[in-house]
C-alpha cells in the first residue's frame, strides 16, 4: 500500500526533511505536527548487556531485536529476526522479538521517511539496516572476546551463538555481552555474502506460533489490561458524514456499569467498567442524526455515476504512443466495461485502542500500523507536542490495510473520548475502545468501488496496436496527508496502479482516471489499486488471446519478452501446473501474471462447477519472486493467505448501500472465506539474488483474473461485475 | 444470583448481569482472553469453549444457561487430542495473525476428540464455522491431518 511512498521519499537523504514534507501535505482537516516525536529510543542497557537500536543481548544470553514494524500476521518480526540472526550467528532459540516505541527517528520506515508499515515493504526497507545490526552487535561481541582472550579478533569464530577461538576457549554471547557494550561501534561492519547466510532463503520459524496456539495473554490489543480501565464502545452515524443532533442517553446510563455517555464530534461513546455493559447500552441511545454533510445515496447510484465518468475522457494518467491511432488500425478490437464493488477488509479483531491520557502526556496501546501519523493525530486533539505521544505496539490480529489510515481515525475518536473523559474533570484512567464486528463492516474506510472502460486492440499477428483505459474511484489518497508525494495534476497513482507500468508491449497506451466524489471514507485493502487493475488487465489479455486465436501462457510469452522476471514466474506456474497437460473431464484452467509492489507473481487456477452451478477453485499453482526470498516457508504462507483473501471477495464479498445506509453489518451477510472455500495450493518461490520485496500482498491480485479466465476457458464469456455471486456462480 | 461454573477444571462463582455471553466472562470478568470476540453473532468461531467437551461459541453462550457447567478454554484445553493438535500448529507455523487460532484449536481438538482420522469432508464440516481472515486453511487442513498421524505413532 504505501510503497508509493518509495519514490519521493527514497531520493530525500534526511528523514526529517521527508517528514516535513509529509507535513505540508496535510489537508482534510488534518493538522499533522511539524515536530519528528521525541526519541525513546530502546530499553537502557542493564549491567552486562549490550543494548543498540534494533539488538539488544541479555545476559541470560537472549538475544531480543526490535522490530519496527507492525506484525498483523504477514511475519514482519520473524522476517526482520532472520536478518539479525542470520548476520549475528545467535540460535533460533536465543531470539527473541518486541515491538520498537514510537520513534521515528530511529525507527522510520527508510522507504516512507516516517514510521510505518505498509505496501509489502518491511523486509524490502529493513534488509540492510537489520543485517547491518546484526553484524553491528557480532563485531563487538568479537572485539570484546579478542580483548578479553588476548587473541586478535580474526582469530574468533562465531558459530550457533557462540564465541570460540583455537586456544579452546569460548563464551556465549551473553557472557560477552557485558563486555562488548564498552567496545566501540564498528564503522562498517562486514556483512555475509549470500553463500554464508544459514537462515536467510533457508528456513527460519516463525517466533510467535507458540504464543498463538495457547492462549497467550496481552498479545493483541483488544486484550489489553490495565488498573482501572474504562471500555468504550461508539455509537457512530448510519450515515457517513452524518453527525449527532441530539442525544438521548437516559436509557443507556441505567445499565449497570454504565460510567458515562461522551458526545463526541462523531458520534457518541458509551463508558463502562466492562465490555458487555457498553455493548448493551449503546443499543438504548437515542441519537439523531444532523446529514447536512452525509452520502444519501445508495451503490446502485454511485455506481451509476462512475459508470457515466468512465465513458468520457477524464485525468491522463499515462501516456505512451498515440492508443487512438493504435485502435483504429487494429485488426481486433476488443472493448469492455467492468465494475468493482466496496470491500470491507475484516481483520479478525476489530479495531481497538486503548489510551491513558494524564492532561499532559498520551499513552497507546494499540496495533499501530503509522506510529508517526498516530503520534500527530492524538497530540493535534490532545493539545499536546507529538513527543508526548508515546504508543505501545502490539500484535495486530489482521490488517489487510485496515489498520493504516492516513487520518489515523481510531486514535482520533480515542483521543477525544479521553479529551471529553478529562474535560468533565474526571480522574485520569485507561480508556478502551472497541469496535464491534458491526462497527467494522458498517464503518467505511473500504476498498473504493471502481468502474472500468477499456478498449484494446491487436493486429492480425496477435500483436497489441493499442490500449485505451479509464478508471473511475473515488481517490484514496486526495485529502490525506500522503496527497503532496502521490497525486499529481489530480491523479493519485494508486487508481491506476497496475495499468500505468503495465509491460504487455502496448504499442501506444493511454491511461485515464476520475475522481469520484462521496463521503464514504475509503482506504487501501491488501494490493490496493491492483485488487482491480490487474483482473482487467489479466482478463482483457485473455479476452485478446482468445482473438488473435492463441493460447493464454503462449500469448503472453510473446507480450513479455522484454520483462524477463515476469515472463519467468509465468513459466514456472504454468509449468508446474501442466498447462499444457489435458484435464480431467469437468476441470477448467486460468492464469494471470502480475507485478505489484516490485514483486512478480503468477497463477494457474483449476475449477470445477458445483451442481448447483457455483464455483469451486479446485487448486492454485501459485509462481513468486520477490528477490531474495528471506524466509521461504513465510513467503509461501504470504501467497497462501493473499490467494485466499482474494478468493473470498470476488466470489461473495461486495458492500452496499441503500440511501446511504451500508446493507452488511457482519458475517452473516458479508460472507468470508470458508475452509471448504479453500484450494489446494502449491507456492514455488523463484530462487533469486535482486534485492527482496515484499510478500505480504502481491499473492492477492491474480487470483481473481485467474479464476475468472477459468470460467471463461468453461463458459466462454468473462465476468466483468464482481463478486462472482452476483452471477450465480458463488 | 451469582452462577456457578468450572472453567479449565477450577470452580468460580460469576455476579454478573444473567445475560451477559460466556465470551465476556472469561474475558473481562476472569481475565482469560485466549478466548477471542470476532463477531458476536456465532459466525465466526474465533469465542470457541468446549462444554462438557462439545465445541460451541461462547459469544451466543449465556451465563444463566450455565449454572453447574463445565467450560474448557484455550488456556485449559489438554489431553491427547490438543497436544496433537498444538504440536501440528507448531510444525506447521499454521497461523498468521493468529487471532482465531483459539477456535480453530479449539474446533480441530473437538474433532479429533471425536474422529482421530477425519477425512478432508469431515474437515470441511467440523472446521467451516471457523473464519480465519489471514486464509491459513491449507494449513489448518495439514495440521489435522498431521495432528491425526501423531495421534496414531
Amino acid at each position: 500500500m504505501l510503497h508509493h511512498l518509495m519514490k519521493p521519499i527514497a531520493n530525500a537523504a534526511p528523514s526529517r526533511r521527508s517528514f516535513l514534507k509529509l507535513s505540508a501535505g496535510a489537508a482534510g482537516g488534518l493538522l499533522i505536527g511539524l515536530r519528528l516525536p521525541g526519541a525513546s529510543g530502546a530499553a537502557m542497557a542493564a549491567e552486562g548487556e549490550l543494548a543498540q537500536p534494533f539488538v539488544h543481548i541479555r545476559a541470560d544470553n537472549t538475544v531480543t531485536v526490535i522490530v519496527k514494524h507492525l506484525d498483523k500476521g504477514q511475519g514482519a518480526a520473524t522476517g526482520l529476526a532472520t536478518l539479525v540472526a542470520d548476520e549475528l550467528d545467535a540460535t533460533h532459540e536465543q531470539v527473541r522479538v518486541e515491538f520498537a516505541p514510537a520513534d521515528a527517528e530511529r525507527y522510520k520506515n527508510l522507504f516512507f521517511g516516517v514510521q510505518g508499515t505498509g505496501g509489502s515493504t518491511a523486509i524490502a526497507n529493513s534488509f540492510q539496516q537489520y543485517r547491518t545490526a546484526g553484524a553491528t552487535a557480532k563485531a563487538m561481541l568479537v572485539a570484546a572476546a579478542a580483548k578479553a582472550w588476548g587473541v586478535p579478533a580474526a582469530e574468533i569464530a562465531v558459530s550457533k551463538g557462540e564465541l570460540s577461538h583455537a586456544s579452546g576457549r569460548k563464551a556465549s554471547f551473553g557472557e560477552m555481552a557485558g563486555l562488548a557494550a564498552a567496545e566501540s561501534l564498528p564503522e562498517s561492519p562486514r556483512l555475509k555474502t549470500p553463500e554464508e547466510w544459514v537462515f536467510i532463503g533457508k528456513s527460519f520459524p516463525r517466533l510467535d506460533t507458540k504464543m498463538k496456539t495457547v492462549g497467550a495473554p496481552g498479545v493483541y490489543g483488544i486484550d489489553h489490561k490495565a488498573e482501572n480501565m474504562l471500555v468504550a464502545v461508539v455509537a457512530h452515524p448510519p450515515k457517513f458524514g452524518a453527525k449527532p443532533k441530539t442525544v438521548d442517553a437516559a436509557a443507556a446510563r441505567e445499565v449497570p456499569g454504565v460510567v458515562d455517555v461522551l458526545t463526541l464530534p462523531a458520534g457518541v461513546a458509551v463508558l463502562a467498567d466492562k465490555t458487555w455493559p457498553a455493548i448493551r447500552a449503546r443499543e438504548l441511545l437515542e441519537i439523531t442524526w444532523d446529514e447536512t454533510e452525509a452520502e444519501t445515496r445508495g451503490s446502485e447510484e454511485m455506481l451509476a455515476e462512475l459508470q457515466a465518468m468512465a465513458a468520457r475522457p477524464g485525468l491522463k494518467a499515462h501516456v505512451h504512443g498515440d492508443a487512438e491511432a493504435g485502435l483504429a488500425g487494429a485488426a481486433t478490437v476488443i472493448e469492455a466495461e467492468y465494475s468493482f464493488p466496496f470491500l470491507a477488509h475484516a481483520p479478525m479483531e476489530p479495531l481497538d485502542v486503548t489510551i491513558l491520557f494524564d492532561g499532559g502526556t498520551a499513552e497507546f496501546w494499540t496495533g499501530s500500523q503509522l506510529q508517526t501519523v498516530d503520534q500527530n493525530v492524538a497530540a493535534a486533539v490532545l493539545g499536546i507536542t507529538p513527543d508526548k505521544v508515546a504508543i505501545n505496539t502490539l500484535w495486530a490480529g489482521g490488517s489487510f490495510g485496515r489498520r493504516a489510515q492516513p487520518d489515523s481515525h481510531p486514535i482520533d475518536e480515542a483521543a477525544h473520548i479521553a479529551k471529553a473523559w478529562a474535560g468533565a474533570g474526571n480522574t485520569p484512567r485507561p480508556i478502551k475502545v472497541v469496535w464491534t464486528r458491526e462497527d467494522d463492516i458498517k464503518g467505511g474506510y473500504y476498498r473504493p468501488m471502481v468502474a472500468h472502460k477499456v478498449r484494446a486492440g491487436i493486429d492480425a499477428e496477435g500483436n497489441i496496436t493499442g490500449w485505451q483505459h479509464r478508471v473511475a474511484s473515488k481517490s484514496i489518497l486526495i485529502g490525506s496527508p500522503f496527497e503532496a508525494f502521490l497525486v499529481k495534476d489530480g491523479v493519485d497513482e494508486t487508481t491506476a496502479e497496475g495499468i500505468t507500468d503495465m509491460t504487455y508491449a502496448a504499442g501506444a497506451i493511454d491511461v485515464e482516471v476520475h475522481n469520484a466524489q462521496t463521503a464514504v471514507p475509503v482506504l487501501w485493502w491488501r494490493s490496493v489499486g491492483h485488487t482491480h487493475t490487474a483482473y482487467v488487465v489479466e482478463t482483457m489479455i485473455d479476452r485478446l488471446a482468445k482473438a488473435a486465436g492463441k493460447d493464454p501462457v503462449a500469448f503472453r510469452e510473446g507480450l513479455l519478452k522484454d520483462d524477463p522476471r515476469k515472463l519467468g514466474v509465468l513459466r514456472l506456474a504454468a509449468e508446474k501446473a501442466g498447462w499444457n497437460d489435458p484435464l480431467p473431464e469437468g476441470r477448467h484452467r486460468g492464469v494471470a501474471v502480475h507485478k505489484s509492489f516490485n514483486t512478480y507473481v503468477a497463477e494457474v487456477a483449476e475449477i470445477s462447477f458445483r451442481d448447483d452451478g457455483t464455483v469451486k477453485v479446485e487448486k492454485v499453482t501459485c509462481a513468486v519472486d520477490c528477490g531474495v526470498p528471506v524466509n521461504p516457508d513465510n513467503i509461501r504462507a504470504q501467497m497462501e493467505g493473499g490467494i485466499g483473501y482474494g478468493l473470498g471477495a470476488i466470489l461473495r464479498n461486495e458492500i452496499t448501500m441503500t440511501d446511504g445506509e451500508v446493507d452488511q453489518s457482519n458475517f452473516d451477510a458479508y460472507l468470508p472465506l470458508r475452509i471448504s472455500d479453500m484450494p489446494q495450493i502449491e507456492v514455488h518461490v523463484v530462487p533469486s539474488t535482486e534485492a527482496p520485496t515484499g510478500a505480504g500482498e502481491p499473492g492477492t491480485p491474480p487470483i481473481g483474473p485467474a479464476v475468472a479466465n477459468a470460467i471463461a476457458a468453461a463458459k466462454g464469456e468473462w465476468i466483468t461485475a464482481l463478486p462472482l455471486s452476483k452471477q450465480g456462480l458463488a | 444470583m451469582p452462577v456457578n461454573l468450572t472453567i479449565n477444571g477450577v470452580s468460580h462463582s460469576i455476579d454478573a448481569d444473567p445475560d451477559t455471553p460466556l465470551l465476556w466472562v472469561l474475558r473481562d470478568e476472569l481475565n482469560m482472553t485466549g478466548t477471542k470476540f470476532g463477531c458476536g453473532i456465532a459466525q465466526c468461531g474465533a469465542c470457541t469453549v468446549h462444554l462438557d467437551g462439545m465445541p460451541i461459541r461462547s459469544c451466543q453462550t449465556f451465563l444463566s444457561d450455565l449454572d453447574g457447567a463445565s467450560i474448557t478454554t484455550i488456556e485449559g484445553v489438554d489431553g491427547k487430542a490438543a497436544e496433537a493438535v498444538r504440536a501440528a500448529w507448531q510444525e506447521l507455523d499454521v497461523p498468521q495473525c493468529g487471532y482465531c487460532q483459539s477456535g480453530q484449536i479449539m474446533a480441530a481438538t473437538a474433532l479429533l476428540s471425536e474422529t482421530p482420522k477425519p477425512s478432508d469432508d469431515d474437515i470441511d464440516a467440523a472446521m467451516d464455522g471457523n473464519v480465519c481472515r489471514c486464509a491459513t486453511y491449507a494449513r489448518i487442513r495439514a495440521a489435522i491431518h498431521l495432528a491425526a498421524e501423531k495421534m496414531e505413532g
